[in-house]
């Protein structure tokens, strides 16, 4: 059964430095990361202690609130140091890699004949649960709770985004076996989405359901499929997986080995050859930016995922948990000589007022970490409905979050949203606020006050 | 070392000082700042608040440049120094040196003023407060001297400013805050507290007011002064001498008595086409605000059609102007184009723009026919609105919030 999603609300943001469709092998990188932070919510209680020697799978810390949820070395080596900040919070786990990579075997299994708890087991067991997350919140998922339904986009289109197409080519088998074994999870479906004229692997996937998607950015967020395919109501809860992640857990259980391999797309308008390698989750991103060079090192901002969503990470950190692609772009710490009023050809604009990238549709613009502006209080109203394609009023939204108003929050579909659905607002908001943020503290207030 | 780092080394300086909100709108004015990006998205549109005034002052400049050479032209007018206009939108006797030195010597005082009372304010609160000097008042500075008579005394249109500023915005907490138009609430508060400055036929003509009384008195009445009266002041050939003043061409060009900038049609509608091309007004107010006028405007010629009133009755005057004419007399354009379409005081959603601008233009009409008093009775209608939009948005986002309830209960029958 297939089921066509068209999307009209919404803006494509076209950026200089797309990736070229070649994949390299990165430089091997010494040192892996693995940031606590990365785990929206999770407070990490340590494993392996500063100095053990670990394999790749092997637990590095546990959940507080969960010990079954376990959270897995990249790689295999030792633990160089556990980077702690203000009040001994952890910031990061260090993995110096072997040479010779070592594997915890977890051991092959046959998904079909498995059950649902079983492969719940196995995943919490073998630290590949934190790739399934969750609606509403957008936090990895309470496996105590079942799913009403489980979302992997495989469309994406966010500005200078991996293409999952070109990446997922040839992964067929592995995809095929985490889908299956997230099938028995949920009473529900499995619901896949790809582009509408797209010939990816996921495409043929048994177990599933699939949709084609069109339309401008957020076409492949994960929340505007779900509000189009099976709405959240109060209540219900949905998981959500990237599909670079099904296949860590597809190769999980196929080979007996967690494998935190992925393919991740170098782009955005500071590098210098934007192309596809092939690295690890938690590498150092020197070893993929500086491999294909930058343009005006002094100058650059370098962000661990897409541009409207990544993390900064600035040129001497790691590759995000969940992040597919690393993007370089120019930073913007300089002034413009009557900026705000002067006619404005090289940078996008949702609007007319003497700017005029209406005018050039398919330019592809070289935008820079300037915000154009002053935070201000919300004014102008009626533009971020153009680019907000959810039933649900964004600007209400944000409104009562600011004021930390449960009630509202729950009325005007909070249970819904994720923080990447709040970014295109977020780009185009004349005020300059920070919507995520707004967004991201809404929710962790609601999963607080609520559950 | 240029200007910029110059700037920049006396930003450091001021940085965390009190006086650091006066030095940064200076600096902001002059240069973009180098502010980047620290949470969510790192791109940014290249739109600001600077940016989105800058777009309504640009289109109100046609208005205040046509304001100066009617405020002579008026003047001339009535002082019969000159005739009327004789050759549409481009009449050399409108457009002329002598009608312009009036203006500029009559309305430039009336903006300087504006902005420099307006801004002080602002300044003050934004030192006092410790925010940054915010750009709302950009646009409601342009906005006051285009709404007023030409005479208007300075010392009143500052009073006037103070309060509104101070009560109209920031005492809600500024920018984005304000429940009424700000503009509108000066107009208001001249309105009411020197009503014999802001209506009648003596103020609207530069000169006027000084002569009332001695022989050489002149005087301009608006059309809808006329109408109110139950003058036949508008037709569409205006002859000289006559009660029929003004054509409705005068009309639409804006050759007519009135507030410095609301008279010409012509030119706020060119302002407002600027305004919805360039997205930053509002489209949907715009549309069911001339709509609302336009419907209300039918029910009152639909009543003297049907013979309920008489030439008798004060309201029949009113009543029985064309319902479109309606659109090029007195301040409605300018109304609904430049003040209705404040995004902050208006209808914040979409659903809630159409029922908002709708019932401006209807109770304009409403208010116009049924309060000869004030027969300008955009202002009025406008404030009225300003205070039922958040009532609008409830229910509009009821509807949602019904729409997703409904939902749940659905799936949990």
């Amino acid at each position: 059964m297939s089921k066509d999603i068209r999307i009209r609300k919404g803006l494509d943001i076209k950026l200089v430095g797309e990736a070229e469709k070649t994949t390299v092998e990165a430089t091997r990188s010494n040192v892996f990361a693995i940031k606590p932070d990365d785990f929206h919510g999770i407070i990490p209680k340590v494993i392996a202690k500063q100095g053990t020697e670990v394999k790749a799978g092997e637990p590095l810390f546990h959940s507080k609130s969960n010990e079954k949820m376990l959270f897995p070395s990249p790689v295999s080596g030792e633990i160089v140091e556990i980077v702690r900040g203000a009040k001994r919070k952890i910031l990061a786990f260090k993995i110096l890699a072997d040479k010779e990579q070592q594997y915890v075997d977890f051991g092959a299994k046959d998904v079909n004949a498995m059950s649902g708890e079983e492969i719940k087991a196995h995943l919490l067991s073998s630290g590949c649960w934190p790739f399934v997350k969750q609606r509403p919140y957008d936090v990895i998922a309470n496996p105590d709770v079942a799913p009403k339904a489980i979302f992997i986009s495989g469309y994406a289109t966010a500005p200078l985004s991996t293409d999952k197409d070109y990446v997922l080519a040839g992964k067929e088998n592995e995809l095929q076996a985490a889908v299956t074994a997230l099938s028995k999870l949920t009473e529900g479906q499995v619901h896949i989405s790809v582009g509408k004229n797209s010939n990816s692997p996921l495409t043929g996937l048994n177990n599933s359901t699939l949709h084609k998607v069109s339309g401008p950015h957020p076409a492949g967020n994960a929340s505007v499929q779900i509000a189009k395919i099976d709405p959240i109501n109060k209540g219900e809860v949905v998981w959500v997986v990237s599909p670079q992640d099904l296949v860590v857990i597809g190769e999980l259980f196929l080979t007996g080995k967690f494998n935190a391999e992925r393919t991740i797309a170098l782009a955005g308008a500071s590098v210098k050859n934007a192309r596809y390698y092939k690295t690890k989750i938690g590498a150092e991103v020197s070893s993929v930016v500086y491999h294909s060079g930058v343009h005006d090192e002094a100058n650059i901002r370098v962000i661990s995922g897409d541009v409207l969503t990544g993390e900064n990470v600035r040129p001497d950190g790691h590759l995000g948990y969940y992040h597919d692609s690393i993007t370089v772009i120019p930073e913007g710490d300089d002034y413009e000589f009557f900026g705000w009023n002067k006619p404005i050809f090289n940078k996008i604009s949702p609007s007319r007022a003497l700017t005029f990238s209406w005018l050039f549709p398919n330019k592809k613009y070289n935008l820079n970490t300037n915000t154009n502006g002053e935070h201000r209080a919300f004014v102008v109203t009626g533009s971020y409905e153009n680019v907000f394609p959810l039933d649900i009023y964004p600007l209400q939204l944000l409104k009562a979050c600011m004021v930390n108003d449960l009630d509202a929050m729950e009325q005007l579909g909070m249970y819904e949203v994720a923080p990447e659905d709040f970014a295109l607002t977020e780009f185009v908001c004349v005020s300059k606020q920070p919507h995520q943020q707004i967004i991201r503290e809404g929710l962790d207030l609601m999963l607080k006050e609520i559950g | 070392m240029g200007l910029k780092d110059k700037l920049h080394k006396l930003k450091l300086k001021y940085k965390g000082k009190k006086m650091a909100p006066a030095f940064n709108a200076i600096h902001t004015f002059l240069y973009l700042p180098n502010e980047t990006t620290h949470s969510g998205s790192h791109v940014r549109a290249a739109d600001d608040l600077k940016r989105t005034m800058n777009t309504v002052i640009m289109s109100l400049v046609p208005c205040l440049i046509f304001g100066m050479f009617n405020a002579g032209y008026q003047h001339h007018l009535a002082l019969g120094e000159i005739d009327a206009v004789s050759s549409g939108f481009l009449s050399p006797e409108f457009w002329s040196f002598d009608n312009l030195t009036v203006g500029l010597w009559k309305i430039l005082p009336l903006v300087v003023i504006s902005y420099g009372v307006g801004l002080a304010v602002e300044f003050v609160f934004a030192v006092i407060k410790g925010h940054e000097v915010e750009e709302g008042y950009l646009v409601t500075g342009m906005l006051v001297p285009l709404i007023v008579p030409v005479d208007t005394p300075l010392w009143m249109l500052a009073v006037a400013v103070v309060f509104g500023v101070v009560i109209g915005k920031e005492v809600f907490g500024g920018t984005g805050m304000n429940i009424l138009n700000p503009a509108l609430t000066i107009r208001a508060f001249l309105f009411f507290a020197y009503p014999t400055w802001m209506s009648g036929d003596k103020v609207w003509v530069h000169g006027a007011v000084e002569r009332a009384g001695t022989p050489d008195a002149i005087s301009g009445e608006t059309i809808l002064g006329g109408l109110a009266q139950g003058k036949e002041i508008i037709a569409e050939t205006a002859s000289r001498g006559s009660e029929v003043a003004y054509s409705v061409a005068d009309a639409f060009y804006g050759f007519v008595p009135g507030s410095v900038g609301e008279t010409s049609a012509l030119l706020i509608l060119l302002g407002g086409l600027f305004l919805i091309f360039s997205k930053i007004g509002s489209w949907r107010i715009m549309v069911s605000a001339v709509l609302g006028a336009l419907a209300m405007g039918l029910i009152f010629n639909g009543i003297v059609d049907a013979g309920w009133i008489d030439n008798g009755s004060k309201f029949y005057g009113l009543m029985s102007t064309e319902f479109w004419h309606h659109l090029i007399i007195g301040g409605f354009a300018f109304g609904v184009v430049f003040m209705a379409t404040d995004p902050v005081t208006a209808s914040q959603t979409n659903k809630g723009k159409w029922i908002y601008g709708f019932l401006i233009g209807f109770i304009s009409i409403l208010i116009r026919v049924f309060n000869p008093a004030y027969p300008e009775g955009v202002m009025l209608a406008i404030l009225l609105m300003n205070v039922f939009a958040p009532t609008i948005d409830h229910y509009v986002v009821q509807g949602n919030v019904k729409k997703r309830m409904k939902r749940l209960k659905l799936k949990t029958a």
